[in-house]
């Protein structure tokens, strides 16, 4: 009786304990894991894949934040282990700063472009006044459809 | 003469993105090179298949083959393990350990790979997986060689022959200890 008892307490203990040392908020877990490459899967985060892999993965994120790692700490082991290839989104500085800047700087040529097209566009192409016809051709064309009209 | 600006125009702006293209299409985007090599290996300690400790610790002074498999990696794991049980058996005696680490995979079916291939160097299964992202595990199987001052020195993805883990130890025993 006692021994059971004591199984309760200990039990109780250890799930007390378990609480206590886990109080990892499960969005931030998942907010890391949003940023990180899941391995095994083509353009997936490790927050969306159903892996395994991502499952082990976002297990490790969780035990790193409860040891205290700030999120910033857990994605900097991701990247020193994997390298920059894991993250989703490249940092935002030194070559990388291409890839942010390029596609603005296209869109902005796009739009010139655009623009210089249009622009040519409307004046290449003037209101072009009616030729003046001839009056003998007139004449005769009316007279031709006047005949086609006669049974 | 101002009209003819568009002709030129339009592959200055086209060829880049073409050259970007084909230079993407000429690499293989599963071949990653591992932030690893040169740096000293990530420590570890499980138990082994057998119940007995395993710690990179311990292996310090020695070479380190170290597998990464599992029972479920077909046809790679089974076309390899043969050949990293004759690799231990050549290499034991003359300083280097080999150690298999199995990941994501059932108890039951990892013993009965390790039974079918008889491998007697060391086994111990990953369960959490935490060995496996130390060391920037990919997928099975990934093969790392480690030196007898525990730094990190070749990666191999993929099935291992023979000839490769030869040629990738005997570099490492030749080095100084």
């Amino acid at each position: 009786m006692s021994r059971g008892l004591a199984e309760v307490l200990a039990t109780l203990l250890l799930l007390a304990g378990a609480a206590a040392a886990a109080p990892v908020d499960e969005k931030t877990v998942h907010d890391v894991a949003a940023q990180l490459r899941c391995v095994v899967c083509q353009s997936l985060s490790v927050a969306d894949s159903p892996s395994e892999t991502a499952n082990q993965m976002r297990g490790i994120i969780r035990e790193r934040l409860a040891a205290g790692e700030s999120p910033a700490e857990v994605r900097a082991y991701f990247v020193e282990k994997y390298g920059e290839w894991i993250l989703l989104a490249p940092r935002k500085s030194g070559f990388n700063l291409l890839v942010w800047i390029v596609p603005f700087v296209g869109l902005g040529l796009g739009f010139v472009l655009v623009a210089l097209v249009l622009r040519r566009w409307s004046r290449t192409a003037p209101p072009r006044a009616p030729a003046a016809m001839d009056p003998a051709l007139r004449e005769r064309i009316r007279r031709e459809v006047s005949e086609m009209d006669r049974p | 003469m101002r009209r003819g600006w568009l002709r030129w125009a339009i592959p200055a702006a086209v060829l880049p993105v073409l050259a970007l293209l084909a230079y993407g299409f000429w690499t293989n985007p599963r071949e990653i090179p591992s932030p690893l090599l040169d740096r000293p290996a990530a420590a570890f300690t499980l138990t082994t298949f057998a119940g007995s400790p395993l710690s990179l610790g311990s292996l310090r002074g020695q070479v380190v083959m170290l597998n990464f498999w599992a029972s479920w990696c077909r046809p790679a794991c089974y076309e390899e393990a043969p050949a990293l049980e004759r690799t231990w058996r050549e290499y034991k005696d003359k300083g280097v350990v080999v150690v298999g680490i199995d990941i994501q995979d059932r108890d039951e079916a990892a013993r009965t790979f390790l039974a079918e291939f008889g491998h007697s160097f060391p086994n111990a299964p990953d369960p959490a997986g935490r060995v496996a992202v130390d060391y920037g595990v990919y997928g099975v199987p990934e093969t790392f060689f480690i030196d007898r001052k525990g730094r990190v020195r070749f990666k191999h993805v993929g099935a291992l022959t023979d000839e490769l883990a030869r040629q990738r130890l005997d570099t490492l025993l030749k080095e100084p200890s």
